[in-house]
């Protein structure tokens, strides 16, 4: 047995350098994750004249979950060209290189404190460093098999899709020979076309809700293609098998979403992907004090992207599960400029106005805004809806609608929203109006 | 000529590993037969993980009087094994006259038990031992406990491994034969039996069955007919450890005496995340670890009753356990612990319906095998016995200072490579090459916690599975999830 506890040094007899404190490294700004949006936020910090920027990144590499994406059509929106996941991770890693912008890899953030701490974790020991401002950008995880509670065995065979893809992707390893996928979240759906590519039997997609939550491009190009039916309102009652996964059975549901009972039907198969939607990774957020909205699973912030805790700021699928990685990248540069200003001026003004929605839709970003600058604000509609309108309000006031030929869960919306419109510091109300 | 050990012990749970630990004291050959891939697999590793007190028991039995000693003792236990045991009390919380009954009734059970401090407590006092437990009064035991019930049958395997006993794992017993023949060199006529497995055949003095779930079918096989395991499944559920502190002591209902368990009640564990069940519900298979729908909404419906701070998204993870009952569906209850020897199978021990308190009771259950061996022989001690065992190193729980020193000496220690429960990679390396050298997904997750956090090894099981293949040159096709054909992977995506 490797004898653990005797390697534990003794405190150094001669009473040296062990025992000093250790020092606390300072920096204007500490990214925490070396993701699309940690890249983006440090290169248009750095083109916006802050140079002191670290990057802390847990992996070998940066990139983020853009390393394990290896299809294309990433880049549409921001450079106006389909590159493949690792692609467009190159393009911030280049740049950010070439800005000598400094970047720790291999290097885990235990504990982020109010008081803008970091502690980091690597091979070289433990480091504590302090920054002006903290930029949250930690990406998001997958939900699982549990989260959703499937009943059944726990066998082996049932893999989150980003699990499934980073096997096939990044570790060569095939997980499955027939496989059927559980939620029509886009990975799952890449992860359908992928299977089949390397020679797997993909048997069906099956999507509790009556409607599609993966984008139309990758429901066409990753199911239509390759005739892969999808299911609407099924879901999976029971996973099967002793060992490794035999099967699984699989039901309608109601409007509730219930399984309705006599509707169940098996499926034989060695494998299950999991794809039922992705989580904000806010664990160092909450240590960090910042208040995290039910809805988004994210940290409350302003239009400038601060958090409550003043200097933290957040972007990227830490804030909010974003359907495209270009708005990942534009909503970090546009974090940048605020922590910026947040640099020059060493505070933000108060924002005031808070931002409420109908049932109708599932969340926005900003949750709050100060109304003296402009901003972009993000929301999701809860169910599909062909014409509608999004309205602002400001007590019976609408100051701004915006007219959209469709809306689905899948897609962000982004609505402009102009200092100039607003009527008063009275909150805001989004409301969704079928046409 | 094979060897002809001394003692085989059926079974690698928590019983067997205690009476494997237990010979290892003395002069004598020991293996250890164990079906499965690792050490508590099943019943062993999937239950409540709480060090009964004893009152549950009926006075007079074996299981009352084993597990109140089992309690008491379990201090050094823990001490020597070096594991993780807290003694937090419990509650058992009743709302209405019937539970008063049933409490009271608990209470004096206890007490001619011998538990110490039994107390009946009111709503004021269950506020202030457990400001978040619901309840109108309670029955208060302060000597309940809690433990990891993985890393103890692990440390007990791990120091009977050290002081000399073999493990076989995938060693599956599927017949036994008894010679009874006068051995050379021996004045008396000495039993012995011929223990057939999936690889190969042993030769024992003493075969001790420890078989949980399959010691009917065992004690078949050694000739005694007159015992069933009746398989009563209970199902749980673990709960974020976000919600560990408002927690802070195992919380039961009152027991309905007909029902095949104790109730389903929550339970903090020494990792700081709660456990919610058990359900009680008979089945026909041993094997079919299932959860169901219909209990898992039973699980948080009656877990919210007493923890209202429950909520189903706070569920990270569910599991089941399997009882070994000897009492059926239509009678319910508990029967008493079997330990026998009969004198027309001279030698072989049968131990039958070790369920609970069977995991607080291990140690005096293996003291009392020992006991019935000593009668017949005389065991003599081993000089060099050593009942200490040191657990491999738990990186979160250190201090910063201690973090800092262990990285300094181990860079591996560094790099975390499960990131919601904090463990390092030169845990991972220690588990994978852990005296019994078990090598699968699981034998790593219950050493290390890796995987067992709320991501459920979506950051962490890659990088896992690629030391695993890496440290035991595996495969990806022979990586193996926790039991035999839990194949993981196909091979490779593309041959290079």
């Amino acid at each position: 047995m490797k004898e653990i506890k005797s390697q534990i040094p003794s405190m150094n007899p001669m009473g040296s350098t062990m025992q000093t404190l250790p020092e606390t490294i300072l920096h204007d700004v500490i990214i925490i994750g070396g993701g699309p949006a940690g890249l983006a936020a440090a290169i248009e910090l750095k083109r916006l004249g802050v140079s002191d920027i670290l990057i802390l990144e847990r992996e070998k590499e940066p990139g983020g979950i853009l390393r394990q994406c290896i299809h294309d059509g990433f880049g549409l929106f921001r450079f106006k060209e389909s590159l493949s996941g690792p692609e467009y991770a190159a393009r911030f890693i280049e740049q950010s290189k070439a800005q000598e912008i400094e970047c720790l890899t291999n290097t885990s953030v235990l504990e982020i404190t109010p008081q803008k701490e970091v502690i980091t974790a690597s091979g070289n020991g433990l480091t504590t460093y302090r920054a002006k401002a903290v930029i949250l950008a930690m990406g998001c995880r997958e939900r699982t098999r549990e989260a959703i509670l499937i009943p059944g065995s726990r066998v082996a065979g049932v893999y989150t899709a980003g699990v499934a893809q980073s096997y096939m992707n990044l570790k060569n390893i095939m997980i499955g020979r027939t496989a059927v996928i559980l939620g029509s979240g886009d990975i799952g759906l890449i992860m359908a076309r992928r299977l089949t590519l390397e020679g797997a039997q993909v048997k069906a997609v099956f999507e509790i809700q009556p409607h599609a939550n993966g984008l139309p491009r990758n429901i066409e190009q990753c199911l239509n293609d390759f005739h892969i039916p999808l299911f609407l309102s099924h879901t999976i009652t029971n996973i099967k098998g002793h060992n490794r996964l035999e099967g699984v059975t699989v039901s309608q549901v109601d409007g509730n979403l219930r399984p309705v009972s006599g509707t169940e039907k098996d499926y034989a198969c060695d494998t299950l992907i999991i794809s039922v939607g992705l989580i904000p990774e806010n664990e160092l957020s909450e240590m960090a004090g910042t208040a995290i909205d039910p809805r988004t699973h994210g940290s409350i912030v302003d239009e400038f992207y601060q958090t409550s805790v003043k200097g933290i700021f957040a972007a990227g699928n830490v804030l909010q599960v974003h359907d495209l990685v270009d708005f990942v990248s534009l909503e970090a540069e546009r974090l940048a400029a605020s922590v910026s200003l947040y640099l020059e001026k060493t505070s933000l003004p108060e924002a005031g106005i808070s931002i409420e929605s109908d049932l109708n839709i599932a969340f926005t970003v900003p949750q709050h805004i100060t109304g003296r600058s402009d901003c972009i604000l993000s929301l999701r509609v809860r169910e599909p809806v062909k014409k509608c309108k999004i309205i602002l309000l400001q007590g019976d006031t609408v100051i701004r609608e915006a007219r959209l030929p469709k809306a689905i869960p899948a897609e962000m919306i982004q609505i402009p929203v102009c200092a100039a419109d607003l009527v008063s510091l009275e909150k805001i109300k989004v409301v969704l109006e079928h046409e | 000529m094979t060897q002809i050990y001394d003692c085989i012990v059926i079974g690698g749970g928590v019983i067997g590993s205690a009476v494997a630990r237990e010979l290892s004291r003395y002069e004598l050959t020991i293996a250890v037969l164990e079906k499965e891939l690792d050490v508590c697999t099943e019943t062993s590793g999937r239950n409540s993980a709480v060090l009964h007190a004893g009152f549950n028991n009926k006075p007079g039995s074996l299981m009352a009087k084993l597990c109140v000693e089992g309690n008491t003792g379990f201090d050094r236990t823990a001490h020597e094994l070096d594991i993780p045991f807290k003694r937090t009390g419990k509650l058992v919380v009743g709302f209405d006259n019937e539970d008063l009954a049933g409490i009271t009734f608990l209470k004096d059970q206890g007490d001619q038990n011998g538990c110490p401090g039994l107390e009946l407590v009111d709503r004021d006092r269950i506020k202030s031992l457990a400001p978040n437990i619901e309840g109108n009064f309670a029955l208060y035991s302060p000597m309940t406990g809690i433990l990891n019930t993985f890393l103890y049958t692990i440390a007990l395997a791990e120091n009977a491994h050290q002081n000399g006993a073999a493990y076989f794992f995938d060693h599956e017993v599927t017949d036994i034969f008894r010679s009874g023949r006068n051995l050379s060199g021996r004045s008396e006529p000495e039993p012995e039996y011929e223990i057939q497995t999936n690889h190969g055949r042993f030769r024992t003095r003493w075969v001790i069955n420890c078989a949980g779930l399959y010691s009917d079918k065992i004690a078949r096989m050694l000739g005694n007919q007159d015992y069933t395991i009746y398989p009563c499944r209970g199902e749980y559920f673990i709960l974020d450890r976000k919600l560990g502190p408002y927690l802070t002591m195992p919380a039961y209902p009152v027991p309905n005496a007909k029902a095949g368990g104790l109730g389903i009640h929550l339970t903090p564990t020494v990792d700081g995340t709660i456990l919610i069940g058990p359900s009680a519900e008979y089945i026909d298979e041993k094997d079919d670890y299932a959860s169901t729908q219909e209990v898992s909404n039973l699980l948080i419906k009656d877990g919210a009753r007493i923890f209202p701070r429950l909520q189903a998204n706070s569920i990270i993870r569910s599991y089941t356990g399997i009882r070994p009952k000897l009492t059926g569906k239509n009678s319910g209850g508990y029967a008493d612990f079997v330990i026998e020897e009969r004198d027309i199978f001279p030698g072989a021990i049968n131990l039958i319906g070790i369920e609970s308190p069977g995991l607080t009771s291990s140690i005096p259950i293996a003291r009392l095998v020992i006991n019935m061996i000593g009668q017949k022989e005389n065991l003599r001690e081993k000089p060099d016995f050593d009942p200490h065992r040191h657990s491999l190193l738990c990186f979160r729980d250190q201090s910063r200072d201690v973090q800092r020193s262990l990285i300094q000496a181990d860079p591996d220690y560094g790099e975390i490579i499960c990131r919601c429960e904090t463990v390092t990679r030169a845990e991972i390396l220690a588990a994978i090459h852990n005296p019994l050298g078990v090598a699968t997904l699981a034998g790593i997750k219950v050493r290390t916690r890796a995987m067992m956090g709320r991501c459920q090894g979506g950051y962490c099981q890659t990088r896992i599975t690629e030391l695993l293949m890496q440290e035991k040159n595996l495969k990806p096709q022979e990586v193996l999830y926790a039991r035999k054909s839990s194949n993981m992977f196909f091979g490779r995506v593309r041959e290079i």
